[in-house]
């Protein structure tokens, strides 16, 4: 039996698709039978993440309404083992279906799978609510600026609110130059102020830009900093104890040195 | 050691953090309205082995300034107990 784990934010932009990419496909490659499903009806953005945009026959509300089976709509990566993705119908509307016909699909995929990931929708209305409905876990992403904080506190409140204990937040896109400088919150600025413990920080990096242009996982490369931090926390979602990187390791050189000597402010 | 190149003005990620706590206090009040409900009650509970208060022109709230939320707790006192505190 798989673990249902949903990927959600409140605010829209801060990363929770590819985040979710990343993941999925980093736990395919420590050998675990994966289900990606996109939840994001109307606006499907996992398949191209994921570079599956041409592979689509069925949707999630096919399944759901009945037109086609599970297995049907789920499309099989054929560059990962194990890994699938189920993507969102894109011409209709959130209301297309139920959290109950999400719960039922959710147990179905738990039956074949290790790890289910659910790509939520930004809000917290109907497209969020489908979405967590069949979750046994959350996931929460954020990035380190006041909007998207104050959001994904929002969204813990909804998750415990739900009966969903311990949520787990990943900081997205953190700038270790600009936090350096005093000019982005720090790791201890945002969890100081939410009551959630910390799965992971992603440092930004323009790999993910060059990657989602060519529809193929930053995880795949080996000098991505992001990548590193992504295959980190999917390590850390099958229990592994992984520390945290230092976020300060992708300062430059001199920088580097600088501090090396004494000279430069940690 | 490079303070004497810097700007004396604060920096962003203090404001940031600073307009992020206050943002939260206010979202959460709004967001759990019987949470100063359980406050008044906990108050109270904790207040009346020392004195008589009158609950009914008791007034709790939070107050928003500038820069600060203060918890703001009104409570007519109409008599203290004698030899009443803690140990007792």
């Amino acid at each position: 039996m798989g673990e249902v784990i949903v990927f959600t934010s409140g605010k829209g932009g801060v990363g929770k698709t590819t985040t979710t990419a990343n993941i999925g496909t980093a736990l395919a490659l420590l050998g675990k039978k994966v289900a990606m499903v996109d939840a994001d009806i109307g606006l499907r953005n996992l398949d191209v993440v994921m570079g599956l945009e041409n592979r689509i026959v069925y949707d999630l509300v096919d399944v759901a309404e009945g037109f086609c089976r599970l297995k049907q709509a789920l499309i099989k990566d054929k560059r990962f083992d194990g890994l699938y993705l189920l993507p969102a119908a894109q011409t209709k509307d959130k209301d297309a279906i139920s959290p109950d016909q999400m719960r039922k699909i959710c147990a179905e995929l738990k039956e074949e799978f290790d790890y289910v990931l659910i790509d939520s929708p930004a809000g917290i209305e109907q497209g969020f609510r489908n979405a967590v409905a069949g979750a046994d876990r959350a996931v929460v992403v954020t990035t380190p600026d006041v909007s998207a904080v104050r959001d994904a506190d929002r969204v813990i409140g909804l998750l415990e609110a739900g009966g969903m204990d311990d949520p787990r937040l990943v900081i997205n896109r953190i700038r270790a130059e600009m936090v350096r400088r005093g000019d982005m919150m720090d790791i201890d600025d945002v969890i100081d102020n939410l009551a959630i413990h910390l799965l992971g920080v992603v440092p930004e990096d323009e790999v993910i830009v060059v990657s989602t242009n060519r529809g193929e996982p930053a995880i795949l490369s080996r000098s991505s900093r992001a990548g590193q931090a992504f295959r980190n926390i999917a390590r850390r979602l099958t229990g592994e104890n992984v520390p945290l990187m230092h976020i300060e390791d992708d300062a430059g050189i001199l920088q580097r040195m600088a501090r090396l000597v004494g000279l430069g402010r940690r | 050691m490079l303070g004497m190149f810097q700007h004396s003005s604060p920096k962003s990620k203090d404001i940031a953090r600073e307009r992020l706590r206050m943002v939260l206090v206010n979202d959460r009040v709004g967001v759990s309205p019987h949470l100063l409900e359980d406050v008044r009650r906990d108050i109270l509970k904790a207040v009346s082995g020392y004195m008589q208060v009158d609950e009914q022109h008791m007034e709790i709230a939070l107050r928003t300034r500038e820069n600060s939320v203060s918890l703001v707790a009104d409570i007519p006192v109409q008599q203290v107990l004698r030899g009443a505190g803690p140990g007792k």
